[in-house]
């Protein structure tokens, strides 16, 4: 077990650097970074007077190895645009970030798996058919557009809840309401298809007939089957929503790390946007790291594999 | 800069504007007016920034030796009572006694001295360094005078001085910098910065010790500032009454929020003048450009009022002269073109392309503008490939001179004089397409020239040129939108800046 965790912590930082430096590569063929920093006011003379400040007519090489030894001191360097040091920056765009998506996947996982499990109970049921109707129009609805009804109904006509911002935990209802609900009906059809599949089975039948009850049999027995896709799925949604939450960090005006790296990016604010990447390839790493764990926790016959 | 408009934020806004059931309510009784900006300001030092908000923010916060009005253009003292040339390169300033920084600090001439050392010096890194690589040094004659040395003759000093050259406190910049000046500003203006949030959330109290200022006295008490990236959602906050003011707002939803009765609309220019850029130089090697009938038939091919009309609205202009009619110089006594697509077709016949050409065309905003140029381009046999790019990467190519035709704006960083902007783009610079040896000579005695009607003859000789020989095409003037609650009263002014020390409540 010992040796399988070394390994896998050797190869994530193998891939932790490999997305860092495809990403410099890519960050440097994208554009001149001295003419994004000057911004649209500036002179070719502004312009010049930042390459030499920067040191951006150095070669790529050389600017990505001194990036990359300073990142493994710990140093991020001073973000570009903002002039703060990036990792004081990124921890204080972090924490909403992290909450949404703790308290997105969350929603998702509670109304994802008792739906999905409800629909496999009876399937082609009015449930299932509600689920199903769910699903779809959750894959099929931008969040964006999902986000600005919620605002239109829950803010400006009911006047329950804040528009945007991130002051209160009430700022945070709609935002976790669009981002759950984006990952949503993945987790459901997986469940439910999960649920089919094992209730079918041999040793449902088996426990059916030693006399479990029925509960016994659906959570202890069945569900527990089931969910072992799921937990690797949510993982995955977890790192995505970290990552990928930038349209609904954007429609409520939350400022997190998604958004930030968003901005960054049209920025050429190079060391956030590097250190962002290493943040999210990490955290990527890290839930399958620990989806893999619990699924051994789940499921024993993993553990040997 | 760029907005995100599309289909998709009308769509939305129809769906918003249908919705609203609740009336606006102002945070008067607090005295507090909350305001959207869209973009996230990198740092609210001034000479570290180089946005619009960084503008407003300046002009809130701290104070310049001199001041225009925005309404007459006229200069008059600020932190200075009188100044005056010494020689052509030497101004000298009486200051302004018994004013205070925000933190209690007094202002005198050693905080002259020190802002324009520090920011002439290029290795301090200020951002936008033509703002200030006039100035060589100042130098204290007393306590309440002081002199600023030129490093050449530059007319343009004192609406510099009036506009991005504001003081800061010598002991305090000395000890914070730039960084901790971002995070907690400390200046002479009427508002204090009371916190901030880097590029989220700005609080501002007004200084209840502002001293006799031509800017006038703060009227509200506390402005709170949040960074709204959506349009969407800056219209839907207004509506549930925690916005009283936003801006920069899309001509289509402001007239949507115009027809509700409970907003004011107020629709103002701004110095943004939209042109089309040729390469008549040559630099993108041998293209249809080089030859003037070509740049005439541009000219001609492109119906200016009709994209003021229907596309930009609002107090936009057409204009003929590469640079903003009310700056000083910028005369507006020069070849026009009216839009007449036959004889642009002539034109381009007698160049030698009776049947047209094909030509790589860029732009970095304004989509739909772009579009609608491309379209009468078509229209006389100038086949376009159009290529929508980000600002760096056009303004990259631009340097390499690789861009034949491009749809190009220019805001002038709200400086009133003509050369902030033709003398950015034709006196040789990286920018430059054009390279006519007689133009660059023209606005070089135009430019450093302290006798303002030898000015103005030699700006008139340049533009004349240039129309003339069509190297550009310029087409019209921006606008935009101010909206805000029946609450708030406030004339928008035509530099787009916006003036919270204006502000007043109903």
């Amino acid at each position: 077990m010992l040796t399988f965790i070394l390994k896998r912590l050797g190869l994530a930082v193998l891939v932790a650097i490999t997305v860092s430096f495809i990403s410099f590569s890519l960050l440097f063929l994208s554009g001149d970074p001295a003419a994004a920093l000057a911004g649209e006011t500036a002179s070719g003379e502004d312009i010049e007077a930042i390459r030499r400040l920067y040191g951006f007519d150095r070669p790529m090489l050389v600017q990505y190895g001194e990036w990359l030894f300073s990142a493994l001191r710990g140093d991020f360097g001073e973000s570009y645009y903002f002039k703060l040091p990036v990792a004081s920056l990124i921890a204080d765009r972090l924490q909403v970030t992290m909450l949404l998506g703790l308290c997105g996947i969350l929603f998702a996982l509670l109304t994802a798996v008792p739906l999905g499990v409800a629909a496999a109970i009876r399937p082609n049921s009015i449930i299932d058919r509600l689920a199903l109707f769910l699903s779809v129009a959750g894959q099929a609805m931008p969040s964006f557009w999902f986000g600005l009804i919620l605002i239109v109904v829950l803010a400006i006509q009911l006047g329950w809840l804040p528009p945007s911002g991130a002051s209160t935990w009430r700022h945070f209802v709609m935002p976790t309401i669009v981002l759950g609900y984006y990952a949503m009906p993945a987790i459901m059809r997986l469940t439910r298809a999960g649920m089919l599949d094992v209730l079918e089975s041999d040793f449902i039948r088996t426990a059916r007939a030693k006399g479990a009850g029925e509960t016994r049999v659906l959570f202890k027995h069945a569900l527990r089957n089931a969910i072992i896709p799921v937990v690797s799925l949510a993982a995955v949604q977890m790192g995505f929503m970290l990552g990928g939450s930038i349209v609904v960090e954007s429609v409520f005006a939350l400022h997190g790390a998604g958004f930030l790296a968003w901005e960054s990016i049209a920025r050429n604010d190079l060391p956030t946007v590097q250190a962002l990447i290493l943040v999210f390839s990490m955290f990527y790493i890290i839930f399958t790291f620990l989806a893999d764990v619990l699924n051994a926790w789940l499921d024993p016959r993993m553990r040997s594999a | 800069m760029l907005r995100k408009t599309s289909p998709r934020a009308a769509l939305i806004a129809a769906t918003l504007l249908a919705s609203v059931a609740m009336p606006a309510v102002a945070d008067e009784a607090s005295g507090t007016l909350n305001v959207a900006f869209t973009k996230e300001l990198e740092n609210i030092d001034s000479y570290f920034n180089s946005s619009r908000e960084g503008v407003v923010m300046q002009r809130a916060v701290w104070d310049g030796l001199i001041y225009r009005n925005p309404e007459t253009n006229e200069y008059v003292g600020n932190l200075a009572t009188s100044w005056e040339w010494i020689d052509d390169t030497t101004l000298e300033f009486k200051l302004r006694e018994g004013v205070t920084f925000h933190n209690g600090e007094p202002f005198n001439a050693d905080d002259v001295v020190f802002t324009v050392n520090f920011v002439a010096k290029e290795e301090n890194g200020v951002k936008t360094q033509r703002n200030v690589n006039w100035m060589e040094s100042a130098e204290k004659v007393d306590d309440y005078t002081v002199r600023i040395k030129l490093k050449k003759k530059f007319p343009a000093a004192i609406e510099f001085l009036s506009g991005p050259v504001s003081m800061y406190p010598n002991e305090y910049y000395a000890e914070v910098g730039a960084s901790g000046m971002g995070l907690k500003p400390v200046g002479t203006g009427p508002y204090r910065v009371t916190e901030v949030v880097p590029g989220q959330h700005f609080k501002l109290e007004a200084n209840s010790a502002y001293h006799d200022s031509p800017k006038g006295q703060p009227e509200i008490a506390n402005i709170d500032i949040r960074t709204i990236p959506d349009v969407n959602t800056q219209m839907a906050e207004l509506f549930s009454g925690s916005l009283d003011l936003i801006w920069q707002v899309p001509a289509d939803q402001a007239a949507k929020l115009g027809q509700m009765g409970q907003f004011t609309v107020a629709n103002e220019s701004t110095m943004r003048v939209g042109y089309l850029q040729m390469d008549s130089a040559g630099r993108s090697g041998d293209n249809p450009f080089t030859n003037k009938l070509v740049r005439q038939a541009v000219n001609h091919a492109i119906n200016r009022q009709e994209l003021v009309d229907a596309l930009l609205q609002g107090s936009s202009k057409v204009v003929y002269t590469p640079c903003f009619p009310s700056q000083f110089g910028c005369v507006q006594d020069v070849t026009e073109y009216e839009f007449n697509p036959e004889k642009a077709k002539e034109l381009l016949a007698e160049a030698g392309y009776p049947d047209g050409f094909e030509t790589a065309f860029y732009a970095y905003r304004d989509r739909q503008y772009a579009e609608a140029i491309s379209s009468y381009l078509n229209n006389v046999g100038i086949k376009t490939d159009f290529k929508m790019l980000q600002y760096s990467a056009l303004r990259e190519l631009n340097m390499d001179g690789k861009v034949p035709l491009s749809f190009q704006t220019w805001g002038s960083y709200s400086i009133n004089d003509a050369s902030a902007m033709v003398s950015q783009f034709f006196k040789h610079g990286s920018l430059d397409s054009t390279r006519d040896d007689e133009v660059r000579d023209w606005l070089d005695v135009a430019d450093s020239s302290t006798n303002p009607d030898e000015r103005i003859e030699y700006y008139s000789k340049a533009l004349e040129k240039i129309t003339d020989e069509a190297f550009w095409a310029p087409m019209f003037t921006y606008n935009t939108n101010y909206v805000f609650t029946d609450q708030v009263a406030y004339t928008p002014t035509p530099d787009e800046v916006l003036r919270f020390v204006d502000m007043t409540w109903n």
